[in-house]
């Protein structure tokens, strides 16, 4: 028990110092590149003094760590700061937009494993017959499709020509269905592949001989012992992409006009938001590191061997 | 009736281009309450006589047989639904090594008591409560207890005994044992080897025994059958055989045994050569190019002749090369 929570306190500690490694690096980057956020928000026609006070009233004629410091003050009392550009706060400038990327995500993540884990299982059960190659063909053909151009095409086809789902924004529920699409496709041949691969591997080991031998139906020995196995590395790649969504889905969300933490991130960037940027990519360290701790913990679940 | 009767049993193997029999024609039967050991070194096709019985053979294997019968059922005809009733309940098989051939992500009593839900249909916790029997029926101490531990909690002494409560949990008639202590050190091959006669003692329990370790087929085996590149080259009782082995690599075979070797021989002999590629055979006795009394007549194929009453060689100068 005291084990556990060591482990746990262990892992919280690690977790701390990725963040603070991260919003460090994040600081300085944003503050050594050579543009200046105070012409950026005051406009090429400013002239000296009004730039030099809005440099005072930012803070920015104080050292960098100073400058640092504060803002991490702030972020531990979860204040990001405020937009010099849209005059938003960031906090809620990201809490707003969070719902949109999550449904977005949701949606994607969902057909990436209704699609990829039962073709995956099928073709490693079938390897090497037409079957096989005609959904590594496919898939092949699904990963390589750029985001930007399959999401053009539904939308011209499905939302503009046959008038069946909305072309952009989020109104209502089915404005997420095309977007989800475009991410499902593209993600859900890396998924049956990457099943593909681990079932093949898993469907040679001697537990899956052992299981037929046992009088198991083909059903129960690919579900019940091949892929729970099979599920195991995916897991990984699995969490890391869905953090890598939930941190803003750039392409989709742009093309789509959905506001969601990509298009924000990309705003922010286009706008030399500094305290925007730092903002969305501090938020998707955290959903990274957060969907470590929840990747281990479901490992647990999953692998027994892991103690 | 014997338990289980083989005629002419083939198995196919095609790789790429490659074709070979990875067991050709064999023919033996097993009667209830007995023991058959398979003998040969690895790649001789024992282990796929074992799969062929079960139809487990590896994709790209084809089975040709003139009969496999267990109790006169004749199971070629059986369809694949069929041959999966009878997997696990009727045959089963216990693997070589006991910690891959259990899944990790499953309980070890989970995986006795699914079988028992699917042959016997039972409920959840009736096969339960006989996978716990069947572990202790093996002598797994404490067995209510290490039903619900996984695979990598126990020692490989008691996954062995794991797998084996898991083949006779379903009372098969036969148990196809394929290297059962091969994997475990040499302390623990006598308890498994003791387990396994007395299972047989108490079940009428026919084993069909897959070795390379003729002490294993000493102790255990009642009939032997010797396999060279995919034939079986020698057929006998054990005492027989050991008494007087008929064919030379036999022979050679128990030469070569630490342990079995006749007293006086210091170093331990091996035979001359390698196991022929079973893709490209000698046109004639198989074991020829290796055989110390190898002669013009052994270019011919060599039969299985009953050399002597009850006695089956594959060689044409088995009695003559007696010495």
């Amino acid at each position: 028990m005291t084990r556990r929570i060591l482990r746990i306190l262990n892992r919280l500690v690690q977790s701390v110092v990725t963040l603070l490694g991260v919003s460090m690096l994040v600081f300085v980057i944003t503050h050594a590149i050579p543009a200046d956020p105070v012409a950026a928000i005051t406009g090429p026609k400013a002239d000296k003094a009004t730039r030099d006070r809005m440099r005072q009233e930012l803070g920015l004629n104080d050292p960098l760590w100073v400058q640092y410091g504060r803002y991490l003050w702030g972020v531990l009392r979860g204040d990001l700061g405020t937009s010099p550009v849209t005059h938003e706060r960031v906090t809620e400038a990201i809490l707003i937009r969070f719902p949109s990327t999550l449904f977005l995500s949701l949606g994607g993540v969902a057909i990436w494993l209704i699609v990829g884990v039962p073709v995956g299982v099928l073709t490693a059960r079938h390897r090497g017959k037409p079957i096989d190659w005609l959904t590594l063909i496919l898939a092949m053909i699904g990963i390589s499709l750029p985001t930007f151009w399959l999401g053009r095409l539904l939308q011209y086809q499905i939302a503009y020509r046959d008038g069946v789902l909305p072309v952009a924004g989020f109104f209502r529920w089915d404005s997420l269905v095309l977007p989800s699409l475009t991410l499902g496709i593209v993600g859900a041949g890396y998924y049956a592949r990457l099943v593909h691969s681990n079932m093949v591997e898993v469907l040679n080991q001697d537990y899956i001989r052992a299981a037929r031998a046992r009088g198991l139906s083909e059903p129960v020995v690919l579900f019940k012992h091949a892929l729970r196995n099979a599920l195991i590395p995916v897991l990984t790649v699995l969490a890391l992409d869905i953090a890598g969504l939930l941190a803003g889905v750039v392409f989709t969300e742009s093309i789509f006009a959905l506001p969601g933490l990509g298009a924000l991130a990309l705003q922010a960037v286009l706008t030399m938001d500094v305290p925007m940027i730092m903002g969305t990519v501090l938020f998707a360290a955290v959903m990274v590191v957060g969907a470590n701790i929840v990747v281990d913990f479901v490992y647990r679940l999953v692998d027994p061997r892991i103690q | 009736m014997p338990l289980l009767n083989v005629q002419n049993l083939s198995v196919r193997f095609e790789l790429g281009r490659q074709s070979f029999h990875a067991v050709d024609h064999a023919s033996f039967t097993l009667e209830e309450g007995r023991t058959l050991a398979l003998v040969g070194e690895s790649g001789c096709g024992k282990t796929s006589i074992g799969l062929a019985l079960l139809r487990l053979v590896p994709p790209g294997a084809t089975i040709q047989a003139d009969s496999i019968a267990v109790r006169g059922r004749e199971l070629t005809r059986l369809t694949e639904r069929e041959i999966c009733a009878i997997r696990g309940k009727d045959l089963a098989m216990v693997f070589q090594d006991p910690l891959t051939a259990l899944n990790p992500v499953y309980t070890v009593g989970e995986q006795i008591a699914e079988g028992l839900r699917l042959h016997e249909k039972l409920k959840r916790r009736e096969a339960w409560t006989r996978a716990v029997e069947a572990m202790r029926e093996v002598g797994i101490p404490d067995p209510a207890q290490r039903a619900r531990e996984y695979p990598h909690q126990l020692s490989g002494g008691l996954r062995q005994r794991v797998t084996i409560a898991q083949a006779i949990a379903c009372r098969p008639a036969l148990l196809i044992a394929d290297e059962p202590t091969t994997a475990l050190d040499v302390s623990l091959q006598a308890q498994i080897i003791d387990l396994l006669l007395q299972l047989q003692a108490d079940r009428r329990l026919s084993i069909l025994l897959i070795t390379h370790d003729l002490g294993v087929v000493a102790e255990m085996a009642h009939d032997v059958a010797v396999m060279y590149a995919g034939q079986i080259v020698e057929y006998a009782d054990v005492k027989s055989l050991f008494a007087r082995p008929l064919h030379p690599y036999t022979r050679g075979l128990m030469r070569s045994a630490p342990g079995l070797a006749e007293n006086g021989e210091r170093r331990l002999y091996s035979l001359e050569g390698t196991v022929p590629d079973l893709a490209r055979l000698p046109a004639g006795c198989r074991f020829a190019p290796r055989c110390p009394h190898a002669v013009d007549r052994c270019q011919a194929p060599q039969a299985l002749r009953e050399v002597e009453p009850s006695r089956l060689a594959r060689c044409c100068r088995a009695l003559e090369t007696l010495s």
